[in-house]
């Protein structure tokens, strides 16, 4: 019994990182501008794609890969943010929607004509490939790494966040936008750089995924509703809240994948609508 | 009448004049106009000059029911839904495991049967979600689409999982008519169902019901702030589209003979978003407009690569909403001038 709940606490723990990392980035976006970005999982995909292609074509090592990936994937996230999103932020619900569904269709449909329609999988490196023993038990070794690098984030976020004064004009852009912007802060070049780096995140989680998901085209719109679930249970905009979102979710969709194996992911979504209709703007969100 | 009293006669008259005038247009705003026969002229014409699409064409019906369904909540109430497929689905089921499981093919019935199911679940789900908005609504429904999905892979043997149900065999139309394996009376029984719903839909929304769904959309709080029972007037709304989703489910299913669980998919969901946003919404000519080109282009480009028609699909949709914005489409074609003006969603 102990081992079970162990077992569901790191496995919980470590899908928990993998959905922290992808869905901070939506997150902010949803914080900062109220943008509903539904091709955010398409960003994770192409960042699965460009770390497959950099290491099997390149020889890149897999860690720099990832770097790579990062880099390259919130600077071309940039690009769309100028020329597609920017015409949009005083928009309805429902343009953004339709403009991002339509980016997510084109994206799907353009790595299924170079990558085909088939599972992809990647080689990690030796070190990463076993078990590693704590205490009594050994974990799997990628795993370990996942939540080590998710925890590693969460401090570097929490710092820029909280420390720093790009984080604390953010969080006022957050809390009020206007008033930030009469204040002087200019929200739209603030909000071009959060969603580079939460596209370079996603695009990081989407590489980092491989390994526990497979790699299809199909990955931008399966993994997706995840993200949203995250970020609507979290409350958008919340750095705390996309932590204890994917935290819930992650642990609830472990252990009910393991005591119902049969209802599949049904577990996820039963917390998430059960904590979203008691709490409409997520457990960290403002009214 | 009071402001007229006050004005001089002189102006008074004109006035009156213009008034009447236009008290006349509001009474005579729901009139058919003759251009209206136009899409059924249309799909009359390719019952007669494509007999060998007629597959195509009734898919195309189907998804005009589907799409005509979305818009008295998308285009009229301003309800953007991401889990319109669930309605659809369960219309499907409800009209196939009345047959499978219960043994009962007339397909009137049938299709009562899942417009009923498909009505229970919209009153039921539109009650306890239609409280929510922005990212909350989106994710609901969502969710609660692919929660349906899921429970019906849980009772496979009730539903037959992702496997479907093989077997709709429908019982002939009145008990007369059969059907042929070219799909011609499959084509009429979409078109006659299509006819009668689309009648009590633009009842519906030149009604005054109609016209308090419009108010909603455009100024919610203000549409509160007149008492105007904003929440129920939404359910109902909801539970119609349901029900008008759940009986092109039901088409679906039976013309098929086939459903599977892939009827709950979100691709499903968007796609009917995607046609009634080209059609353009809030006029119901949208979904006709929109369902046509979409099945029509899917059927073309499809042939060539689906990785095309995805990418196509796609671009139009940016373009749609960047450029033309939504729902002028038909405005630049000049079709909604010889239809009716449309209410600007």
């Amino acid at each position: 019994m102990v081992n079970t709940i162990v077992s569901i606490l790191f496995d919980g723990l470590a899908w928990a990182m993998f959905l922290f990392i992808v869905s901070i980035g939506l997150s902010v976006t949803m914080g900062l501008m109220g943008f509903v970005n539904l091709a955010h999982g398409a960003f994770a995909m192409a960042g699965g794609y460009l770390v497959l292609t950099t290491m099997s074509a390149w020889g890149v090592p897999f860690l720099a890969a990832l770097a790579i990936t990062f880099v390259v994937v919130g600077a071309a996230s940039v690009l769309f943010e100028r020329a597609l999103y920017a015409r949009l932020y005083g928009a309805g619900e429902l343009d953004q929607v339709l403009m991002t569904i339509g980016l997510t269709f084109m994206a799907i449909a353009t790595y299924t004509y170079f990558y085909g329609p088939l599972t992809h999988a990647v080689r990690i490196p030796d070190y990463l490939a076993g078990q590693i023993t704590i205490g009594a038990r050994s974990f799997p070794a990628y795993r370990v790494f996942l939540i080590v690098v998710g925890a590693a984030l969460v401090a570097a976020l929490w710092y820029g966040f909280d420390r720093t004064n790009i984080g604390a004009k953010i969080r006022a852009s957050v809390d009020n936008r206007r008033m930030a912007q009469s204040v002087g802060i200019d929200v739209d070049l603030l909000f071009t750089i959060t969603f580079a780096v939460g596209s370079g995140l996603a695009a990081l989680g989407g590489g980092l995924a491989i390994q526990l998901l497979g790699l299809t085209p199909n990955f931008a719109i399966i993994y997706l509703v995840f993200f949203l679930l995250v970020v609507a249970v979290g409350g958008s905009g919340s750095i705390w809240g996309t932590l204890v979102g994917a935290l819930v979710l992650g642990m609830a969709d472990t252990a009910g994948k393991y005591f119902f194996s049969d209802a599949g992911t049904f577990a996820i979504y039963a917390v998430a609508v059960l904590i979203l209709l008691f709490k409409p703007t997520g457990l960290y969100g403002r009214e | 009448m009071d402001a007229n009293k006050s004005l001089p006669s002189s102006a008074g008259g004109e006035i009156a004049v213009e008034r009447a005038r236009g008290a006349g247009l509001l009474v005579r705003r729901d009139r058919f106009r003759p251009a209206e026969a136009l899409p059924w002229l249309a799909a009359l014409a390719a019952f007669f000059i494509f007999p060998n699409q007629m597959v195509l064409g009734n898919q195309t019906l189907i998804m005009i029911l589907f799409a005509l369904s979305l818009d008295l909540i998308l285009g009229y109430a301003g309800i953007v839904t991401l889990g319109h497929a669930a309605f659809f689905g369960l219309g499907a089921y409800g009209a196939a495991l009345l047959i499978t499981d219960f043994g009962w093919s007339e397909p009137i019935s049938g299709l009562v049967c899942g417009a009923l199911v498909a009505a229970i679940a919209g009153f039921l789900s539109g009650w306890l979600l239609l409280r929510y908005r922005g990212l909350a609504f989106l994710v609901l429904t969502l969710s609660t689409t692919i929660m349906l999905q899921q429970s019906g892979n849980l009772f496979r043997d009730f539903t037959g999982g992702y496997d479907g149900i093989p077997g709709v065999n429908i019982a002939p139309l009145f008990g007369h008519f059969d059907y042929d394996i070219y799909g011609h009376t499959y084509y009429l029984y979409c078109l006659g169902v299509l006819l009668i719903v689309f009648y009590c839909m633009r009842r519906i929304v030149y009604s005054p019901f109609g016209r308090a769904l419009v108010g909603i959309r455009e100024n919610i709080d203000r549409m509160n702030a007149l008492g105007s029972p904003v929440h129920w007037r939404l359910v109902v709304a909801y539970t119609i589209s349901a029900a008008v989703a759940g009986i092109a489910g039901a088409l679906f299913a039976q013309t098929n003979a086939f459903v599977t669980l892939g009827v709950f998919d979100f691709d499903q969901s968007a796609a009917v978003l995607v046609m009634l946003i080209l059609g353009g919404a809030g006029w119901l000519y949208g979904a006709f407009i929109g369902a046509a080109l979409y099945m029509v282009l899917q059927n073309e480009l499809a042939k060539a690569s689906p990785a095309f028609w995805q990418f196509g699909i796609g671009l139009l949709l940016i373009g749609v909403v960047l450029f033309v914005r939504r729902g002028t489409l038909p405005r630049m074609l000049n079709v909604s001038r010889l239809l009716r003006w449309r209410t600007q969603p």
